[in-house]
């Protein structure tokens, strides 16, 4: 832990070393003020204290702007080298992955921190479901800590981060979108299973206020075989075939 | 901490970058690491150093095996990896903190080990820039600080003069000396000067096989075999000095160096010398001896000769 804490401090500094941290918290911060007091289905609008706006406007942007702080975590480190140096000193290839993975989520934690405002001034003008708020938040969280993971093993089988973005989004499309899509053209079996792979099924069910164990497990798989991909993929190169 | 490998092969699809390698490098040694570009050098490195198993075989380091303990291993190796990586983005100090951090140094004694890293390569002046507005030069003197870091009591050091001006290739040479008296240290390089002058032994590889093992007079000695003279002797008639080196009993060849003056070239039988008998000719037939000069292969023939076949 020791060691994977050491890689999740210089990730964060090179973070904000690279802008990159500022970028998505400003645009973060923006699209979903944006959408919660001004535009769209926007509190004024819809003449109720809730946060639903809020939480579906980060539902999309979490998803686009995870792959974008995830694509080059693993993938610069293997073009530049810094893999290898990485790898030779005295820290596994699991606490290598579990430091990076803390970094993004940290990260993510920290611009979701950032929301709190939105939450301090919507429950002072009306009555708010403050339960539905915390777990939204804590959806938010899960569904970050999922798409982080399948990020990082996107960047850790390449070396081009532009391939390492676009097959993250391509892996995120199909539990954000697509299997919930699928589950209502397939009848029966098939339908349920593929209701019961889509994030979406399990994201709004924890927005709803019900954190449901079959839910946690869920998120915590994804999170965990994401991570179990990662790492294998930089392991692979001790793997020999005789 | 010694060094033990034991008939590494590592494969890379059918490729055999490195076939059946054997080879030893006790405490306190350095060994230079040769071979022409893609002999498997920085493979058989980055086993050493545990960033991948080989396909067949053992390293041992300090009686650890790479197969067992790799993370004992990793925590006694100081690497500097070829083409130096580096996170450029970072200012060189707090580079040398995060790596000091990693190598596991307790926080009391990073401050100290920073600023020791700092005196000893040189970057006094650079530690407060960002690794990526440094020349190449300085740059693989972080890289060097790095590896030295943790006081590792071995160190691998894949070509570490790379890119460097003649200057600082000396001041980097006597470095790797200096540090090297206490510690086992394995460098690569192509280039056969520096490692004769900074290694105590040559290993030389080629296609994956080692094909020499052994001090840079040694090699010379198992490539040449034999004695070669260059001679000049005036004040005698240039066929008559030609027929009495022919007539001495250690020659097997005399050859005449260039058609104008009276150089020849002599060379002896396997394992004989011919020093004293043509010194002896020219004393006896009063000629004068005015060059006898014995003929050093280069290392860099040793090379050759081993490497082409």
């Amino acid at each position: 832990m020791k060691y994977s804490w050491i890689i999740t401090k210089r990730e964060l500094a090179s973070f904000f070393d690279s802008l990159l941290a500022y970028i998505l918290l400003l645009a973060f911060l923006g699209f979903s003020g944006l959408f919660t007091w001004l535009f769209g289905s926007d509190v004024f609008l819809v003449k109720q204290a809730s946060l639903q706006s809020f939480f579906g406007v980060a539902y999309w942007t979490l998803f686009f702007f995870i792959p974008a702080l995830t694509m080059r975590m693993i993938a610069e480190e293997k073009s530049s080298g810094t893999l290898e140096l990485m790898l030779t000193k005295p820290l596994t290839d699991w606490q290598f992955v579990l430091g990076k993975f803390l970094a993004a989520l940290l990260l993510i934690g920290i611009s979701l921190a950032l929301t709190l405002p939105y939450y301090i001034t919507v429950a002072s003008i009306g009555p708010i479901d403050h339960g539905a708020v915390w777990t939204g938040y804590l959806g938010l969280l899960l569904m970050s800590a999922a798409y982080i993971s399948i990020g990082l093993f996107a960047s850790s089988i390449t070396s081009n981060q532009i391939v390492a973005f676009l097959l993250a989004l391509l892996i995120g499309i199909f539990f954000h979108l697509l299997f919930s899509i699928l589950a209502g053209s397939f009848p029966g079996f098939i339908g349920r299973w593929m209701n019961y792979l889509s994030l979406n099924t399990h994201y709004e069910s924890i927005t709803r206020g019900v954190v449901d164990s079959k839910d946690l497990i869920y998120f915590f798989s994804i999170i965990f075989l994401g991570l179990f991909a990662a790492e294998t993929a930089i392991a692979k190169r001790n793997i020999n075939d005789n | 901490m010694d060094i033990v490998v034991q008939n590494i092969t590592k494969k890379f699809g059918v490729q055999k970058a490195v076939d059946n390698v054997s080879f030893t490098v006790k405490t306190g040694e350095i060994v230079g690491f040769l071979g022409p570009n893609g002999a498997g050098k920085t493979t058989t490195m980055k086993a050493i150093t545990c960033f991948f198993m080989p396909n067949e075989g053992d390293i041992t380091v300090g009686g650890y095996s790479i197969r067992d303990n790799p993370e004992e291993i990793k925590k006694n190796i100081g690497y500097l990896p070829e083409n130096n990586p580096l996170y450029k983005e970072m200012p060189v100090i707090d580079y040398l903190r995060f790596v000091a951090e990693i190598q596991g140094i307790p926080d009391s004694k990073i401050r100290d080990r920073i600023l020791e890293m700092v005196n000893t390569c040189g970057l006094e002046g650079e530690k407060h820039k960002k690794i990526s507005e440094l020349s190449k030069g300085y740059q693989q003197r972080v890289g060097l600080a790095q590896a030295l870091i943790h006081n590792p009591r071995v160190l691998v050091l894949d070509e570490p003069t790379s890119g460097l001006d003649p200057n600082q290739i000396i001041e980097i040479r006597d470095l790797i000396r200096k540090i090297g008296q206490e510690k086992t240290v394995i460098l690569s390089s192509h280039i056969l000067a520096e490692v004769e002058a900074t290694c105590d032994r040559i290993v030389i590889i080629n296609k994956g096989r080692i094909v020499a093992d052994g001090t840079s007079a040694d090699l010379r000695k198992q490539s040449q075999g034999r004695e070669i003279l260059k001679v000049t002797i005036e004040g005698g008639n240039k066929n008559e000095v030609f027929k009495a080196l022919q007539g001495l009993s250690n020659v097997q060849i005399v050859d005449f160096i260039s058609k104008g003056d009276s150089s020849f070239e002599v060379q002896s039988k396997p394992d004989t010398s011919s020093r004293r008998d043509v010194f002896q000719l020219c004393v006896k037939k009063g000629w004068d001896l005015t060059e006898l000069t014995p003929t050093e292969t280069k290392l860099e023939d040793v090379f050759r000769e081993l490497t082409l076949k």
